[in-house]
């Protein structure tokens, strides 16, 4: 379709390159400072003039930072929490999806346009009543409270039953109904080896959201059992004066995804891109 | 022979028993794969909401728990304070300073992409680092870059010949570092949502404006934009959902956590946490949580109907519908 046109699919003039790179710099720059003053002495940061290398106090800043908050209960949380948190939203979305796209029952349409309803609803605004709930289960505190809320998502329904539907051909499903496949025998045979590409998008969108997510884990988490940014938020709370201490925070709670950006970034950019303009 | 015909009686009932198990099967197994998510949302999504309207119509202690029926007398309470008025003005006002540049640059930024340049993954992969970096994050590093004495924000402007700015102190300055704190985090994903929607555009359109003359900015604002009309008029809605709903990034402004000293810039979801969890006031937080549905709901409706008005004038390439995890959808 898209076949060399003309003028318009002629290289870029090298301006455009320039644009971009002043992009990619202001992407990248916060993340470089976070380290460049994360790195510092605290006195050298109260002379006057511009910092531009690094000093050589990360480790021990990041020592105290360790020191400080419960860190590495706060990544094995992170880790947790969003871990669950994905592999539940993958498991029930493609679940749900191949009932939507692929099977028949009565009040199907209905059903899956009360899914994409929801998908309007903030459920940010029903924090107070989730709260109390939370704490009738007796689970706040716990990482229950914040991977149970997460279990399902109406997007994950919508996005599987949207792929499903174009991926999976209903002749395989009758070839394996034929041969005696039970409905979850189908499900498993043929449903979820089709699912996989959308699957592993899903997965990592869920969990970069989870691992981000701050309100919620805020909220119903105990000081001393937080995720990364709660955990990042006490930091503040306790030595806001100290940027090179918060800041080395910063960087230590940024490498994990950071590193998962540099291995699966290339599927995330895919997954924005083909997310919008499936239709 | 007697057992032979015993034998066949009973693998008849069994053959008819795993024949009605499959009908079974046939029959219910959609509704138990889709139930998952109904009894999850159900518990977690939609009872919250309702419940929210009946513990905003109560006193309510976040430890003493339901108190006296007391009517609408919440609502009264919350619109008669000030705070209210201020949250709902910085909500709106970081909403449209965050959402209206982003839409501007990520359309540039797409544009840019959108050329036939090398190394296209790497261009795509760069824009989108800012993504992964949670808003916690990325409030604690702005937060230093616009430090009112020391930061490299007021540094700049001071070398620059300007005077210095109190990032933290003046209304209209803290509401622009908050949402460029957005801005960081979002323009690049926006950009490529967009990026998706233009690559989608028949290449012949631009070869036909060429033919006519028009230059690369001509043809990019009277066939590109036009042609992405319903990206846009999706990302404008979710990101109206996500934006009015916005905490960690004010929440992390200041060491705080109330939105400032006069409450310059506190948002809507930060007064809510103020009143819930600071107070202790479930009633009263209750019932500006409901307030900011209403006006979500209310400014989604306007978005839902002049979006159609729009669609309906550009139905052919309406079919360009996103699916993408945005802001409001966690």
């Amino acid at each position: 379709m898209s076949r060399k046109v003309g003028g318009y699919d002629r290289p870029p003039r090298l301006w455009v390159y320039g644009a971009l790179l002043a992009v990619l710099g202001a992407s990248f720059f916060p993340v470089w400072w976070s380290f460049l003053i994360g790195s510092q002495d605290a006195s050298a940061l109260n002379q006057p003039g511009w910092l531009w290398l690094p000093g050589g106090n990360f480790v021990a800043n990041a020592l105290r930072v360790i020191d400080t908050i419960p860190f590495w209960t706060a990544l094995m949380n992170s880790i947790i929490v969003s871990s669950a948190v994905a592999i539940s939203v993958v498991m029930f979305s493609t679940l749900a999806g191949y009932a939507f796209a692929k099977l028949k029952f009565r009040g199907r349409e209905g059903l899956l346009i009360f899914v994409i309803a929801t998908m309007a609803i903030p459920t940010q605004l029903g924090v107070v009543p989730l709260f109390i709930v939370m704490s009738r289960l007796g689970w706040t505190g716990s990482l229950w409270a914040v991977i149970v809320p997460g279990m399902v998502t109406a997007f994950g329904v919508f996005w599987m039953t949207q792929y499903l539907r174009d991926a999976l051909p209903d002749e395989l499903i009758e070839a394996v109904r034929m041969d005696g496949a039970s409905m979850l025998g189908s499900f498993w045979h043929v449903g979820l080896p089709a699912a996989r590409p959308a699957a592993a998008m899903l997965a990592l969108f869920t969990f970069v959201g989870t691992w981000t997510n701050f309100f919620w884990p805020f909220i119903v988490l105990d000081p001393g059992n937080p995720t990364l940014p709660v955990a990042l938020q006490q930091l503040q709370a306790a030595f806001f004066v100290d940027y090179s201490l918060v800041l080395a925070g910063v960087v230590l709670s940024i490498i994990p995804l950071i590193l998962v950006f540099i291995f699966l970034g290339k599927q995330l950019v895919t997954g924005i891109m083909q997310g919008a303009v499936k239709g | 022979m007697s057992i032979a015909i015993r034998a066949d009686a009973r693998s008849i009932r069994r053959i008819a028993f795993s024949h009605t198990l499959s009908r079974w099967d046939v029959r219910f197994s959609p509704y138990l794969y889709i139930s998952p998510f109904f009894i999850v949302f159900a518990l977690v999504g939609l009872f919250p909401l309702a419940y929210t309207a009946w513990v905003s119509l109560h006193d309510w202690n976040l430890i003493g728990g339901q108190g006296d029926f007391v009517g609408l007398e919440n609502y009264g309470t919350v619109l008669s304070q000030p705070y209210f008025w201020t949250s709902l003005r910085n909500t709106f006002s970081i909403f449209l300073l965050s959402s209206i540049p982003q839409m501007v640059l990520a359309l540039a930024i797409a544009a840019f992409l959108d050329s036939n340049l090398r190394a296209k993954t790497f261009w795509r992969m760069g824009v989108l680092l800012p993504y992964v970096v949670a808003p916690v994050a990325v409030a604690l590093i702005f937060s230093d870059l616009f430090g009112d004495r020391y930061g490299l924000i007021n540094d700049v402007i001071i070398a620059l010949g300007g005077e210095p700015v109190r990032w933290h102190v003046d209304v209209i300055p803290s509401h622009i570092a908050i949402a460029t704190m957005v801005n960081f985090r979002w323009t690049g994903y926006t950009a490529l949502i967009f990026l998706a929607a233009m690559q989608a555009v028949p290449r012949d359109y631009y070869e036909a404006a060429t033919l006519d003359g028009a230059g690369r900015l001509r043809t990019f604002w009277s066939i590109t934009v036009p042609l992405l009309r319903p990206v846009i008029i999706f990302v404008v809605i979710t990101s109206t959902i996500g934006g009015l709903q916005i905490f960690d990034e004010p929440r992390m402004f200041d060491q705080a956590g109330q939105g400032g000293a006069n409450r310059q810039w506190q948002t809507l979801t930060l007064y809510i946490y103020e009143l819930g969890w600071g107070q202790r006031d479930f009633g009263r937080a209750s019932a500006v949580a409901w307030l900011l549905f209403l006006i979500i709901v209310l400014i989604a409706l306007v978005n839902f109907l002049v979006s159609r008005r729009i669609a309906a004038t550009t139905e052919r390439i309406a079919k360009i519908v996103p699916v993408i995890p945005t802001k409001g959808t966690r």
